[in-house]
């Protein structure tokens, strides 16, 4: 039986693996960005939260997601606060991300012109209105770009989570080559799965582009 | 934390610091050759370069890592954890610096190298004394943010042992049992590190713009 049917047989294996990945990765970007967009939100209203805020984003940005990581999942457990590897992964992810996230939409929301803004509040709209249904939108057809790379860097993340025994994708080829041996297969197969993740990432991304372009939003 | 963690924790920073930097060095060479061959657009060998950097940009570390760890054995290369360790972020670092290396040469002014060549240049002349001054300007600010990126992806050479930075608090909280204060103080350093990495980027960001290309 040749290296590459021994990967097949063991399928099961690396796709319980790619669909805690897949699990691990989506329910954190949505955390994250919902995560981010509060906390943009609170940078806008100002005052000591704000400064906190900012303070919180500088720190996340200076670290390495597996310290946080370890932080959540070691460090925590110190102050009798137990959580399990993938509860630990999950709201590292979630942090880690929703703060860059914040970063990416609050740098374009300095150069935003107050136009649009301007005329929602001659119109009588509530700020949280304004928020969410002037700001949030241009904001987010303005970064796609960056926020499609952070996506991608969100993906590798949810590898690191293999360091503190998830059982994702990268574990499973692990645990693949360990039980036949076979590491060059097993992980070949692993490494073109994560390549197929970020290829469909991309092109979801380039497929918003052209959404974003026929809402007129590029040559603003 | 006695004074023995705090030395621990030393010794993995320089671990982490010796490795990303001679893998960063590196990448910033191959990165810069890897554009050089792909702006030459030789048939078979820019599609392969494309999917070479392709893959290595899709590519979580701690998978490179490992794969390399666990593979290089059976293509008969003997690799010891530091070797790996240096290959992976290597391949890693490269990728995203050959795109930024190549960024550079597609905008670099068209009316600049017609002159050159025009003086009587060769154009090796011109690359190294025309082009390469200017692009290393122009793409140091990406480059930098590059560094800090890979610095924060370090890390992943712990999954195959290293002692690094991160590795390290498990090591002394195996002792004292108590994860806490060397994970916290580890973070304080990592802050420190990049902090002076992203110092780096604004300045060289300062430098690109008087340029004004």
């Amino acid at each position: 039986m040749s290296e590459w049917s021994i990967v097949w047989e063991a399928r099961s294996t690396i796709l319980s693996g790619l669909w805690l990945t897949c699990w691990l990765f989506t329910a954190s970007i949505l955390g994250a960005f919902m995560l981010g967009c509060l906390m943009l939100y609170l940078l806008e209203r100002g005052g000591a939260l704000a400064w906190l805020l900012r303070g919180f984003i500088n720190t996340m940005r200076a670290l390495p997601f597996l310290v946080l990581a370890y932080l959540l999942y070691y460090g925590l457990s110190q102050l009798g606060l137990r959580m399990n590897a993938v509860t630990a992964g999950l709201l590292a992810m979630i942090i880690y991300h929703g703060a860059y996230f914040a970063e990416i939409l609050r740098g374009s929301r300095l150069v935003l012109p107050p136009g649009s803004i301007e005329a929602a509040q001659a119109h009588g709209f509530m700020p949280g209105s304004i928020f969410l249904h002037i700001i949030l939108p241009q904001l987010l057809l303005r970064t796609r770009p960056l926020i499609g790379n952070q996506l991608i860097y969100a993906l590798k993340d949810t590898s690191f989570l293999a360091i503190i025994t998830v059982q994702e994708l990268t574990a499973a080829a692990n645990a693949v080559q360990a039980t036949y041996f076979i590491p060059m297969p097993a992980f070949v197969v692993v490494i073109l799965l994560y390549w197929a993740i970020t290829a469909c990432l991309e092109l979801a991304v380039s497929k918003a582009g052209i959404f974003g372009k026929a809402r007129g939003f590029e040559n603003v | 934390m006695t004074e023995k963690a705090w030395m621990l924790l030393l010794e993995g920073a320089w671990v982490t610091l010796w490795i990303s930097g001679l893998a960063s060095a590196m990448g910033l060479v191959i990165g810069l050759a890897i554009a050089l061959l792909r702006t030459a657009r030789i048939p078979v060998v820019d599609q392969i370069l494309a999917v070479y950097v392709s893959l290595a940009r899709a590519t979580p570390l701690v998978t490179l890592v490992l794969f390399l760890f666990l593979a290089a054995p059976t293509l008969g290369l003997s690799l010891d954890r530091y070797a790996v360790a240096i290959v992976a972020l290597t391949i890693n670092t490269s990728a995203f610096n050959a795109e930024i290396w190549r960024t550079a040469f597609l905008n670099f002014p068209r009316d600049q190298q017609e002159a050159a060549l025009a003086s009587g240049m060769t154009p090796a002349t011109m690359f190294a004394n025309i082009m390469l001054p200017q692009m290393i300007i122009t793409s140091l600010p990406g480059l930098v943010n590059e560094m800090t990126f890979l610095l924060k992806s370090s890390p992943a050479i712990a999954i195959i042992g290293l002692v690094d930075l991160t590795r390290v608090t498990n090591r002394i909280s195996a002792v004292t049992y108590e994860p806490l204060p060397p994970i916290l103080a580890a973070a304080l350093i990592y802050m420190v590190i990049i902090s002076v990495l992203l110092k780096l980027q604004s300045l060289a960001e300062k430098m690109a713009g008087r340029l004004a290309m």
